[in-house]
Order: C-alpha cells, then structure tokens, then sequence
C-alpha cells in the first residue's frame, strides 16, 4: 500500500515537473509544493528504513544463528535414545581442552558415545553439507545468471557418482582404506569438472551458455554410466547401496569427515563475501559487470573453482543431496532480496538449518529404517519451492509489486 | 576529460565490421553517433568502453591508451548505459544505483555513509528518489533508464557512453531523458537512432555507414538531404525549425511523394 501511494505520489511529481517547466500552467506549481514536501518527509524515512534494512540484516543473522544452535541442539536430543538439552551440551563443552575440566561428568559412557561420537559429527555434517551446497547455490546461481541452476550442474554429482558406484560396487582404491569411497568420489568429481570446463571454453575465455550445456550434456553421459554400472552390479545389495549413496545420507559422518569440508565451507563463505559486489554485478549482466570495473574472465574461471571445491568435498562426504542448492539462494531472496552481501551469509545459515532438520527427518521417519536425505529434501522442498513460485512476488522476475 | 578513437578496425572472422574509423569527442561535449542499423555504432562504443578491443588503431582517454590503463581507474571516469538487459533476478533501486560505486571499491572495503549519500543525491538528480525502495524489474521503461543514468552518476564518471538510451521509450520519455542527459555537464558519447533527438541535443554529430564515418560536423552541417539519401537511403526535407533554431527532418515516404503534387495540382 504504501508503495503504491508512493509511486502515484512519485509520477505526479513527475507531471507536475514537466508542466512546470513548459510553464503552461501555474496551478500546478501549488500543487506541486505539497507533493514536494512529502518527497522530503519520504526521503527522511527511507534513511530510517535503510538503518532499519542494515539492522535488520544483522537480526536476520542473529535470528537463524541461534536457530542453528536450537537446531543442532534438538537434532542431537532426537533418536531412540532420549537425551537431556544439558548433556548434549555439557558433552560438548567436556570434548573442548581448558573448559572441559570444569564440567563434572554425570552421564554414562554409553549416552556420551552416542552423543559424541555418533550424533554430534552426523548433526554438524548435515550443518556444514547444507551450508556449502546454498552458497554453491547462490553462487552458480549468478554465475550463469539462470534462476534454475543448481550446484550440480557442472556435472560434480553425475562424477563422483561415477566413482563412488564403481567403488562401491567393485571395489577399488583399498590403499586408502575407509577413505576409499570420499576420495574416489572426490576425484571423480574434479575430471567431470575439468571436462565440462574445458568443453565450455571458446577462445580461452569461458562461455555462460556453453558452461550450462556443456554441463547437462557431461552430467547426462556420466549419469547414463552410473546407471549402467549400478544395474550391472553383481549382488543386490551393492546394487542398493549404490543407490542409497546417489540420493544422500549423512549415516556415515564421522568427526574424520567433518573437517575438510568444514574448512571449506568456511573459507569459501569468508572468500565470497568479500566478492559480493562483484556477485552483484554479475547479476546484471556480463557487459554491465566489465562496465563496473570488474575483470568478469578471471572472476568466473576463481568462482568455478570455489563452487568445485565446496560441492566436490561435499559429494565425497555426502553423496548427491539434491533441491537444497537450488532451493535455498531463492527462499533466501525472497526474503532479504538479491543484495549478495546478505544473500550468501542467510543462504548458508538457512541451507544449514533446512539440512540439520530434513537429517533428523530421515532418521526418524522410517525408524529404526533410514531414508535417504535427499529424498526428504526434495519431497518437502518441491512443495514449497511451487508455493514460492506462485506468490507472485519472487526473485525471479516478473512479480509484479 | 577528452576521449579520441585513432582509426580503428574491427573484424569478426573475414567480416570487416568497422574499417578506419577516427572520433574526437571534448570534454563535456555532447556527441551523437547515428547511422543505419548494422552501421557499426554499437561497436565503434564498445570500443570505446574497454569490451572490444579494436585490431588496429587505439582509443585514447585523456593521453592515455585505454587498453593500458587498469579497467578500474577507467570505470571510475567513465560510465555506460548499454541496452537494457533482460532481467531474472531482482535488485531494488537502491542497490542498482550502488552498484555504480563498485569501480571505486576495493575487495575489503564496505559501502560508508558517503557511498549512500552519493547514491541518494543521484536518484534526487533523476527525481527517482521516492522510488529507492521499489523494486527494479517493476520500474518502466523510461524509469528504468534514469535509474541506470543515476548508478552512472554514483559512478562519479566525467564521461557517459549510451547506446541508442531511446529505445523502447514513448516520446515525453525520450525528451525528458535527453533534457536530463543534457543537464549533467559531463562529456556524453551517445549513438541515437532519432535523427530530430540528435539534431535537437548533440553538439557535435558522427554519422556512421558501412562500418565508416561517411561525415561528421555540427547538426547543420550533418543535416542535409543528399547525406541522408546517401546513408539511410530516404528522402527528407531539412527546414530550421522556428522555435528551436535546430535542423528538423521531415522523412518523405514513397506515399507523400505520390500524394504532394497532387494536392499542390489541386
């Protein structure tokens, strides 16, 4: 309403002016001065409006952080053994060097090598995982500057998706042991990357359009592989267990696992923010973003190794999580709009929070049977994503405020 | 700040597109490049503004080889208002017209309190102020290119590229963007499709053909029938129009030729 009341104010102003300076008309000079008035009034509260905007970025931040923490919280309580909020914490805080000799221990061996050893790394991994695949989101999102692509879509799952099938399936990779199939994965990952990138260079510079076809074509091929390796699959159960890997699961996590794409995630998250009025102007376009000073050819060849780097060891870890990617940068604009200097920090805190829950969603639906997460994911993700959509006023284009 | 074009080509493939091509545009000057479609202007300006680089010859800013100063420093002198693009993804007014700050930011710095007053004194410029808070895509036409004109100005730049900045606009859109280009008191390089707009705002007129400039001179000495004939392939009557004392083309299509001596007969 108000912006409504704004934009008639906005274009009488703009009648008035043009008719003021053919001076054809001196009534409107009185009608002018009140409207200019308002202008005044309206300026002085969008300046109230834009601190408000910087505080509430900042509330906005708070606010999912301290979700998290619930979040991780209860997501650790949850499962067939009941836990306490305060032993979850108290068991936490014992594993920290200084702090921990002041916590007492009053629970048994038993609850603490559930917690901490199964439930903690499982709960953080979900939380990291959901982190990095938003900002990769968010971040392909611009790159392309196509609302529809996702994470994967430089074809890293259909890789190691490759690999870790083969590996599960046939075995291979024994000298690394129980890092086999995430070092595999990973590996996988990176050839079908440097393939789709080398498919979308033209003259040495990289070509949004080709880096998307180039991308769905590689992807396609590798997945028709996969295919073929998992129906090839000598037992049963490899067969399922191949499949099991391909839609996602945090079953595995261990604190082993969690480091590397923990520092990932953050330094790609700490790396991007610094980038966000280049993100920005990307958005805009290529020519637009050269006219700003920026040297887009250098950018997007740094922005395809970030996205690489923060879904391939994620890939590894995880295995292919889809909708959350995709799903996240959007609800993130919705919310706070398209600024990237508010949309990557909401994205990672939001693509956490919606992973650490659709985690405990797939411990618990089937219990004491596991579902795979990515099909929660995507079952309670599209849903929501067509609601989104059918607001009306999204990020995407063509709402019509 | 002056900028010179030294005979550049420009060739795609075996394609010749621009052939010796040499421009000399003042400090605040307003000059126009008009030509038929597919005539090179688009080129020639992205010459211009760093995205083409010419295979012969040089643009020059103020002494100094464009393609040797760092993209930053030019982008801090000089803004463009290409073709509006199609847009997927929302940004308000606000921080469209911010994004005219990036060339005068480095990676660690963020926006200060001087970025957003120069953001706000812009939009005043453009009289978009109220709208700072809409939201981009829903802006029309004409709107949205005065809030490209105001992330121009953020942009500080002494020198405004535009690339045909009229199209798609209905006519008391045009003349109000064109009144505010003029009163900017920046040197504009503009290639305009209207031969009245060129003739009513430019000092100065490049006429371009076949990838060539054909001629060059003030509108009056632009403005004549037989180079008209000759570039865009119409017959025009050229008076001075009484009340703006500029050249005013009147184009003669095959109909009104038909028809005028029949009416003078009559």
């Amino acid at each position: 309403m108000y912006a409504k009341h704004l934009k008639r104010a906005g274009s009488l102003l703009l009648y008035d002016n043009s008719s003021c300076m053919r001076g054809s008309c001196k009534l409107s000079d009185l009608v002018t001065n009140p409207l200019q008035k308002k202008t005044v009034q309206s300026e002085s509260q969008a300046r109230l409006t834009q601190r408000e905007g910087k505080l509430s970025l900042r509330t906005i931040i708070m606010l999912l952080s301290s979700l998290c923490v619930v979040s991780i919280t209860l997501a650790v309580m949850l499962g067939p053994v009941k836990i306490e909020p305060f032993t979850v914490w108290k068991i936490a805080l014992s594993h920290i060097p200084y702090i921990g000799d002041f916590i007492e221990p009053d629970w048994s061996k038993s609850q603490e090598n559930i917690i901490w050893t199964i439930r903690f790394p499982r709960v953080l991994l979900g939380a990291v995982a959901g982190a990095g695949l938003a900002l990769a989101g968010a971040v392909i999102q611009a790159l392309l500057r196509n609302p529809l692509a996702d994470p994967y879509i430089l074809g890293v799952s259909s890789g190691a998706s490759v690999a870790a099938t083969t590996i599960i399936i046939f075995g291979g990779f024994q000298i690394f042991g129980q890092y086999a199939l995430s070092i595999g994965a990973f590996l996988g990952a990176i050839v079908s990357i440097v393939i789709v990138y080398i498919l979308a260079q033209v003259s040495g510079r990289i070509n949004s359009s080709r880096l998307l076809l180039s991308g769905v074509a590689v992807s396609m091929v590798l997945s028709s592989i996969t295919n073929y390796i998992v129906l090839s699959a000598p037992k049963e159960q490899g067969m399922r267990d191949a499949m099991f890997w391909m839609m996602g699961s945090f079953s595995g996590g261990k604190w082993e696992h969690l480091m590397i794409p923990a520092i990932v995630v953050a330094a790609g998250l700490t790396f991007l923010l610094f980038q966000y009025r280049a993100l920005n102007a990307l958005l805009m376009g290529e020519e637009t973003a050269k006219t700003l000073g920026i040297n887009t050819d250098s950018l997007r060849k740094i922005l395809i190794i970030v996205i690489s780097l923060l879904t391939g060891v994620i890939v590894a870890v995880c295995g292919s999580i889809g909708f959350i990617g995709l799903m996240i940068p959007h609800i993130s604009r919705f919310l706070i709009g398209s600024d990237h200097r508010r949309v990557l920090p909401v994205s990672a805190l939001l693509g956490a929070l919606l992973m650490i829950w659709a985690d405990v969603g797939a411990r618990l639906v089937l219990a004491p049977q596991e579902v795979p997460v990515g099909i929660i994911t995507s079952i309670c993700g599209g849903p929501f994503f067509i609601w989104l959509l059918r607001r009306g006023n999204n990020s995407l284009g063509g709402g019509n405020k | 700040m002056s900028v010179q074009v030294e005979s550049v080509c420009f060739q795609i493939g075996q394609t010749s597109i621009i052939q010796d091509v040499s421009i000399r545009v003042a400090a605040k000057q307003f000059v126009g490049i008009v030509g038929p479609n597919g005539s090179g202007k688009s080129t020639l300006l992205k010459m211009i503004y760093r995205i083409l680089q010419p295979d012969m010859g040089r643009v020059i800013f103020d002494n100094q080889d464009v393609f040797q100063l760092p993209v930053r420093t030019i982008f801090q002198k000089m803004a463009v208002v290409s073709q509006e693009a199609v847009q997927d993804f929302d940004f308000s007014v606000q921080e469209v017209v911010l994004m005219g700050r990036t060339p005068h930011k480095r990676m660690f710095q963020s926006d200060t309190d001087e970025d957003h007053f120069i953001v706000e004194q812009a939009l005043s410029r453009v009289d978009m102020g109220v709208y700072k808070d809409r939201s981009f895509t829903s802006l029309s036409g004409g709107e949205k290119q005065r809030v490209l004109i105001a992330r121009a100005l953020a942009q500080q730049a002494e020198i405004i590229v535009l690339d045909e900045p009229t199209n798609h606009l209905d006519i008391r859109h045009q003349l109000q963007l064109m009144d505010l280009v003029k009163t900017l008191k920046v040197t504009v390089i503009s290639a305009l499709h209207d031969l009245n707009l060129a003739s009513t705002y430019c000092d100065y007129l490049y006429v371009m053909n076949k990838g060539q400039i054909a001629c060059a001179g003030t509108p009056v000495e632009v403005m004549k029938p037989e180079i008209l004939r000759e570039v865009f392939g119409v017959e025009t009557e050229i008076i001075t129009h009484p009340v703006t004392k500029k050249p005013h083309i009147t184009f003669l299509s095959h109909c009104s030729l038909k028809l005028a001596p029949a009416v003078g007969g009559g």
